[in-house]
């Protein structure tokens, strides 16, 4: 068994292949601990190749080179997403990543090369964070928070590019008496404007693929399916495109020369 | 020379002792993390160890010792302060710190928060006592290559001599006549300063001894084409930081040194890293002392810096002076035609850098670009864009970084430059 690990700011997923199969899909909190958390996610699993990628990979492949593991390699998020969108949607031309922490545009040339990225700088505005941060503002869990926003019929405009000022225009509307869920579908544009001038940055091919974990947010899929004209490829647990990038790297390497 | 002179000699130049030694420290620590650390370098670093462990030691100790001869020193901060003229009146002739974070509270009390490393350090550096070089200077020249620097001038004035020539935007008749002219008044400005009048012999003598370590830098940039590449970017970018502050003749002499050590590990085939290795072109803003950030991450990504197009690098050794002048006039205007071919991004338009960096990429057998500009620094900002779209209709690959002196961003400049060094992997 080959396997890919995604060490994001906010979770990690483990994809697990076998004759290319995708046979084991975990995913934890990366919490304050995360190689307590990678040793859970692999406790049970034998695998003779593993790759690592997100924030956390060198960390990973540190621990897991330890504890004797045969083969372990990392790779970028950057090319961790180009792999997994590629094998999930050959067609696709761009990739949409929002996580937790960073939000990515990859332009992609066949069988998951990289052509071009583009990522948000050090400011966490128009990531998953962002969303978290406003959803706890609004007392509403962040799995929700999507629907709560759609409820919402004018978006308001929110213009402040930095989360913290983000939360502060979105109170002061809230003082001056503004619909709370016109106010979230704002707060949910303004990621998605920020998204489209990070895909127009990278020269903006269909199809796209939207992967991350903010892209099982209903109302930020919806607001990218307007802006692009285009309806994104959206895959099952797209949070998962990452480990599973990471998987395919791995099942390359141990194809044996 | 005991480290008690040094303190002595600190104290006399009125540093902020407690807050220096502990600069010195970091940077001592940089250093063994950044170079120390590195594999197979070449013997001839040896001598860069050396100056840079003693930078603000034995160093400034001849500059004290110049000045009781009675020469003086002039600081400078960038490319353009044409140094022959300051070595034609027998003044010593040196760049200034600004590579660090340091005293940049003091610095926000005098310039704007949004204003670019490069300018918040040197005026930190002052404001919180730590460079010995400053506080060694007869005269600072500035010069107003970007607004940024004009008003920082404008203040940092008060807190030490300064003198600002007026660098042109473009490149037209006039704009020579106007180039021509601040050059005259920087020759009478040393004059006056130093009590020496240069003469056509003494303006000679420094343009050879300026042209010929340019000549040094050139041969050893030049080297940089082979492949494998046989010194490390890190290295390169040290000896081209070295240039700025070192005596020019012991410079050239031990680059010239090093050259001959390079081209032995060039017949062996010999290299700093394997043959595949991605290499890469740094462009863009200049990267004083100890900047290191960028490279580091860099060449830790797995790709190897071949060429730094950069203030701190070609831009500053490209173009020799001519050096067939007979007068004093003759070699003004070899002098000011020269410094104007430099393709600042403070020109408009500055067609010629992009120019540069194609060729430049062409020349060292580079698989890519990474631009590197400093945060709010716009003439290098909007230059990205364009050099950008340049690089990509001759299908070279780039990456623009945007960054300062801070470590805050360095797991996500990691993940850039990896990714970047992926893409240029087959």
């Amino acid at each position: 068994m080959i396997a890919g690990i995604d060490i994001g700011s906010r979770s990690i997923e483990l994809v697990c292949l076998r004759d290319g199969e995708r046979v084991l899909m975990r995913r934890l909190p990366t919490t304050f601990d995360p190689l307590a958390q990678i040793d859970s996610l692999l406790a049970d699993v034998k695998c003779s190749a593993i790759a690592a990628t997100g924030y956390g990979r060198a960390l990973a492949a540190k621990a897991l080179a330890q504890n004797g593991l045969p083969a372990v390699e990392t790779i970028t998020e950057i090319k961790a997403y180009a792999l997994g969108a590629a094998a999930l949607a050959p067609e696709a031309r761009t990739v949409l990543d929002i996580g937790g922490q960073d939000t990515k545009a990859i332009s992609l040339a066949g069988a998951g090369r990289v052509l071009k990225f583009e990522m948000n700088d050090r400011c966490a505005a128009g990531t998953g964070k962002f969303l978290e941060h406003v959803a706890s503002v609004f007392q509403i869990a962040i799995e929700d928070f999507g629907a709560y926003a759609l409820q919402g019929q004018e978006p308001l405009a929110i213009n402040s590019m930095c989360t913290v000022f983000a939360e502060t225009e979105a109170t002061s509307l809230m003082a001056r008496g503004y619909k709370p869920q016109d106010i979230a579908l704002g707060l949910h544009a303004s990621i998605v404007k920020r998204t489209m001038n990070m895909l127009g940055r990278v020269g903006l091919h269909h199809p796209v693929l939207f992967a991350g974990g903010v892209a099982n947010n209903p109302c930020v899929v919806k607001l990218v399916t307007e802006a692009l004209g285009h309806v994104p490829i959206v895959p099952d647990e797209p949070e998962m495109v990452g480990a599973l990038g990471a998987a395919l790297h791995a099942a390359r390497l141990s194809v044996p020369a | 020379m005991a480290d008690s002179e040094y303190r002595e000699m600190w104290e006399k130049l009125d540093l902020d002792l407690p807050a220096h030694d502990a600069l010195l420290e970091v940077l001592g620590k940089f250093y063994g993390d950044i170079y120390m650390s590195q594999q197979g370098r070449l013997q001839g670093m040896e001598y860069l160890d050396f100056v840079l462990s003693e930078v603000h030691g034995l160093r400034i100790k001849e500059l004290q010792d110049a000045k009781a001869e009675g020469r003086k020193i002039v600081g400078t901060f960038c490319v353009f302060v044409p140094e022959e003229i300051t070595l034609a009146a027998d003044a010593v002739h040196v760049g200034l710190c600004s590579g660090a974070d340091a005293g940049t509270e003091l610095a926000e009390q005098l310039v704007p928060r949004n204003t670019c490393a490069l300018i918040k350090s040197f005026i930190g550096f002052k404001l919180a006592r730590l460079c010995p070089f400053t506080e060694s200077c007869d005269l600072i020249v500035g010069e107003t290559t970007c607004d940024g620097k004009k008003k920082a001038y404008e203040a940092f004035a008060d807190h030490a001599p300064m003198y600002v020539m007026e660098v042109p935007q473009q490149k037209r008749a006039c704009d020579r006549e106007l180039w021509k002219s601040e050059v005259l008044r920087y020759k009478e400005a040393v004059e006056k300063l130093t009590g020496t009048t240069i003469t056509a012999e003494r303006l000679r003598k420094a343009i050879t001894i300026v042209n010929d370590r340019r000549r040094a830098l050139q041969r050893l940039n030049a080297l940089r084409s082979a492949n494998p590449a046989p010194i490390s970017g890190r290295d390169a970018l040290l000896i081209n930081q070295v240039s700025f502050y070192d005596d020019p003749l012991r410079f050239t002499q031990s680059i010239n040194a090093l050259c001959d050590q390079i081209e032995e590990r060039i017949a062996a085939r010999e290299g700093v890293a394997p043959a595949d290795t991605p290499r890469l072109l740094l462009s863009g803003c200049p990267m004083a002392v100890p900047n290191w950030k960028l490279p580091y991450v860099i060449e830790s990504a797995g790709a190897v810096i071949v060429g730094e197009e950069s203030c701190i690098g070609t831009r500053n050794i490209r173009d020799l002076v001519d050096e067939s002048g007979e007068t004093v006039e003759d070699m003004l205007d070899a002098l000011v035609d020269r410094y104007l071919k430099i393709d600042c991004a403070c020109f408009t338009p500055n067609d010629e850098r992009m120019d540069n960096v194609a060729a430049m990429a062409r020349e060292y057998n580079a698989d890519g670009v990474v631009q590197y500009s400093l945060m709010f620094c716009q003439p290098y900002g909007h230059e990205a864009i364009k050099l950008g779209k340049r690089l990509d209709a001759e299908q070279i690959p780039s990456l623009a970084i945007e960054t300062d002196y801070s470590m805050e961003d360095v797991e996500q400049l990691k993940t850039r430059v990896e990714a970047f060094t992926e893409m240029l992997v087959r």
